[in-house]
């Protein structure tokens, strides 16, 4: 007869401090290595989904199908453009700017990239010019700058930077949540093109050791997770932004102000514009040809309308704006674009700088000859 | 008790009528104690022995009702309980009318029928929306309130459902003289057990006494017995539901799809969502029952993996099932086979079947999409009952072909799986026309590829 030994009891204790144990490692490993970045890549678009055609952003995820997250990595491995392998036959063009780049209340085939490649455009060595829009919303050149330099892993040929005047005030430079989310890479940028920020600013959010677990990040991975599942609707039904019917025009009435932002009228002063970052952007293309465009403004016909051109912009800041960035784009021998009145102010939308698909045709048309030359010297 | 009692209150939902997430689960505290007074055997337990239960019952609602005077919204309570007056006002009246019935009321099976239909109406007032948007009318009337927001979505009653089951079930087991004795305490956690409170299942009251009453120890086995059921609940629920969830099939994703093929992964992701939405549910109860010696009963048994629907409506939400089977499809099916008008077998089958499933629709809500989600499952029974007539004579030949046994089974639970989702259609959305669409569209008429 063999010995019969009856199984050990269970203890609880031992159960519990085990799990607590194994937590306890798991997230302090997560912490020390930080898988954020890797897990972003880790993406169903552009194989199991198609990738999509601007960045994700939006805050009604339940209805947009499409989601602001913060994790660069994430966001660009669902965008179309990582998906793609550059054909030799292709005239990459890449489109750096904000919500009006991207597409605020425009649909995905309405916007300025769209329209772009549906003028089926090819360089005179026949090679197809494919334009990509990575323009993200909010205003910042900063955030740009950002944008621009996982922009380069993707060879671009030309960029074309769209910016407005409400992108340069340095007081504004980190009010992105999406720099302010990714310290390491602006502070990197920062540092290595000296830009006029500090590095230590307040707004710069730096997790503590804690906030690294995997604890502390489950928002972050969420959201690494959600945008996958949104993905299925975007491949359904091709919508990424919630439209709603209707939405307020641009503000054409305004009180007797000079004010813009922290500057004092009636002088722009460029000391406190990011003019830094515009250098900057051109270091970072390594030789590939910038396209600096002057996007359009909407411009008033209202009250006070002698004294602003709209909600954003007192006449003498933005006047002077455009000779400063013609002088400046003229000195240093860039390119140089400047459509401000193209779009007629019945095409604007909800602001200043959002225009209708009509509008966004115009810009394409512009552009596309701009585009041309740069592509044919 | 005492935990229920104030959970009921705690996990009501506020509601836009004022106070009225104080008087929905009162109301169901109130008609439980009405109903066991109803049901309790004349001859045993008089109203003495239990004065203690109800004293406690009576103090809670008082006490609950008291946190008014702690602050505009305090705790337990969504919002401000009523005013202390109209509280003991309505224990009053209850008070009176469990008396009256206790001592003078001379015929309980009328008394018993008219707690059945008064049950039954509320049901339908609840769950049919333009009498539900009338009641919410009517109930901010007499709160002060503006009639013109009135809306069905006011009247949010947690856990009616289930109580209506188990009331009705107490109801009708006194009825057929099938209940024993209970006492008020024992009787009232068996209808506001918090945990199976909101979404079930649906425990025999006779299996939850008994467990009520054993001596209970919970030992290391137990706790990890429970823990596990309830961390695989959470998982399902909370994970994998809520993350499904976001790509299931609804009103608006319907509506903004083209294609078939993506029509179908929607379609999909609602079947997987409910299941694990629902199960998981289930398995968060059963385990925090097992941590309170209670041993609910499962209510799912991979119902995805049945091979025809008889099967599936044997695993899928059992005890609901059960309880319909137990309750309305076996006395009528009885009541048929014994009628003198000599009606054909397939004929009561197919009756009883379709009536039993399209009660279960409209269990669920009073609506044209439930009703065709009733019948699509009910038509589906009926033509497996008449298959497996029609394969039962050919029963040995197919024993001895593995091959074709194993084809058939395999194909069944495709087919089973595939009715069953196709069924969701009508249950997922709203409105008849739509579900019509997205059905055709499924079916590749009228849509993309």
């Amino acid at each position: 007869m063999g010995n019969q030994t009856s199984p050990s009891p269970i203890r609880l204790h031992a159960v519990l401090i085990k799990s607590l144990l194994l937590l306890l490692v798991f997230n302090l490993a997560f912490a020390a290595v930080n898988p954020l970045p890797c897990l972003g890549r880790l993406s169903v678009y552009n194989w199991l989904l198609p990738g999509r055609t601007r960045l994700p952003y939006g805050d009604r995820p339940d209805l947009a199908y499409n989601m602001s997250l913060y994790n660069l990595e994430a966001m660009f491995a669902a965008h179309e453009i990582s998906g793609i392998e550059k054909p030799t036959q292709e005239y990459r063009v890449v489109l750096i700017g904000d919500s009006s780049t991207w597409g605020f209340l425009l649909k995905q085939d309405e916007t300025l990239s769209a329209h772009l490649n549906r003028m089926g455009l090819t360089t005179t060595d026949k090679k197809q010019i494919r334009v990509f829009n990575l323009g993200y919303p909010t205003m910042s050149l900063t955030k740009d700058l950002l944008m621009l330099s996982r922009a380069m892993e993707y060879q671009p040929d030309l960029i074309v930077w769209l910016v407005t005047l409400e992108s340069f005030p340095l007081s504004k430079q980190l009010d992105s949540p999406i720099l302010q989310n990714n310290p390491g890479p602006v502070r990197q940028l920062i540092k290595k093109y000296q830009l006029d920020i500090q590095e230590e600013d307040a707004r710069f959010v730096d997790p503590s050791y804690m906030q690294q677990t995997i604890i502390g990040q489950r928002r972050a991975l969420a959201d690494i997770l959600r945008l996958q599942f949104y993905g299925v609707l975007w491949a359904a039904t091709g919508l990424d932004q919630y439209i709603p019917e209707q939405h307020e025009p641009p503000q054409a009435d305004f009180e007797v102000d000079v004010s813009f932002h922290d500057l004092t009228p009636t002088t722009l002063d460029p000391d406190q514009l990011a003019i830094s970052n515009l250098s900057a952007g051109v270091k970072l293309a390594n030789g590939v040809p910038v396209l600096f465009v002057n996007e359009p403004i909407y411009i008033s016909q209202g009250k006070n309308s002698d004294i602003r051109y709209n909600f954003f912009y007192p006449r003498w800041a933005y006047d002077q704006y455009r000779e400063m960035m013609l002088e400046l784009t003229q000195t240093n021998g860039w390119h140089y674009l400047d459509v401000w009145n193209l779009v007629p102010s019945n095409e604007f939308t909800n602001s200043a700088i959002h225009f209708s698909s009509v509008g966004e045709a115009l810009m394409a048309k512009e552009l596309s000859s701009a585009i041309l030359k740069l592509a044919n010297p | 008790m005492l935990s229920s009692l104030l959970a009921i209150y705690w996990m009501q939902p506020s509601t836009p009528i004022r106070h009225l997430d104080f008087w929905l689960p009162t109301v169901t505290v109130g008609l439980s104690v009405l109903v066991w007074i109803v049901t309790r055997p004349e001859e045993k337990s008089s109203l003495r022995e239990n004065l203690s239960a109800l004293l406690i019952v009576a103090g809670t609602i008082l006490v609950i009702g008291l946190l008014r005077y702690l602050g505009p919204v305090c705790c337990l309570t969504p919002s401000r309980p009523p005013n202390i007056l109209q509280i003991l006002l309505a224990m009053f009246i209850t008070g009176g009318l469990t008396v009256l019935i206790a001592r003078f009321a001379s015929s309980k099976t009328a008394l018993i029928n008219t707690f059945v239909i008064l049950i039954l109406s509320i049901f339908i007032l609840l769950k049919a929306e333009p009498l539900a948007q009338l009641t919410s009318s009517g109930l901010r009337s007499l709160t002060g309130q503006s009639t013109a927001m009135a809306s069905a979505l006011d009247i949010r009653w947690l856990g009616f459902s289930y109580v209506a089951f188990r009331l009705i079930q107490a109801l009708r087991d006194r009825s057929a003289g099938r209940l024993e004795e209970y006492s008020l305490a024992e009787f009232l956690i068996f209808i506001i057990f918090f945990p199976a409170f909101n979404a079930g299942p649906i425990d025999r009251l006779q299996h939850f006494v008994q467990d009520l009453r054993k001596p209970f120890r919970l030992d290391v086995t137990g706790i990890l017995q429970a823990g596990q059921r309830i961390v695989l609940g959470i998982f399902n629920k909370f994970v994998l539901a809520d993350t499904l969830a976001i790509i299931a099939l609804n009103d608006t994703n319907a509506a903004q799809t083209a294609s078939t093929g993506w029509t179908w992964v929607l379609l999909y992701a609602y079947a997987f969502r409910i299941y694990f939405d629902f199960s998981g549910y289930t398995d968060i109860a059963i385990g925090m029952g097992l941590l309170l010696g209670i041993r609910l009963p499962e209510n799912f048994n991979k119902p995805y993996r049945k091979s025809n629907l008889t099967l599936f409506w044997n695993s899928w939400h059992i005890t609901l099932a059960q309880w319909l089977r137990g309750y309305y499809f076996n006395p009528l099916a009885r009541a048929l086979r014994s009628s003198s008008h000599n009606i054909p077998m397939p004929l009561i089958i197919f009756f009883a079947q379709t009536t039993t499933m399209l009660l279960l629709g409209l269990w669920h809500g009073i609506t044209w999409n439930f009703v065709i989600w009733g019948l699509w499952h009910g038509i589906g029974l009926f033509v497996h009952n008449r298959w497996s007539e029609f394969l039962k004579p050919r029963t040995v030949i197919i024993e001895e072909k593995p091959l074709l046994k194993k084809t058939l089974e395999i194909s069944g639970v495709v087919l089973t799986f595939n009715y069953v989702t196709l069924g969701w259609v009508w249950f997922a959305l709203s409105q008849a026309s739509l579900s019509w669409q997205v059905l055709l569209r499924l079916l590749g008429v009228g849509g993309g590829g």
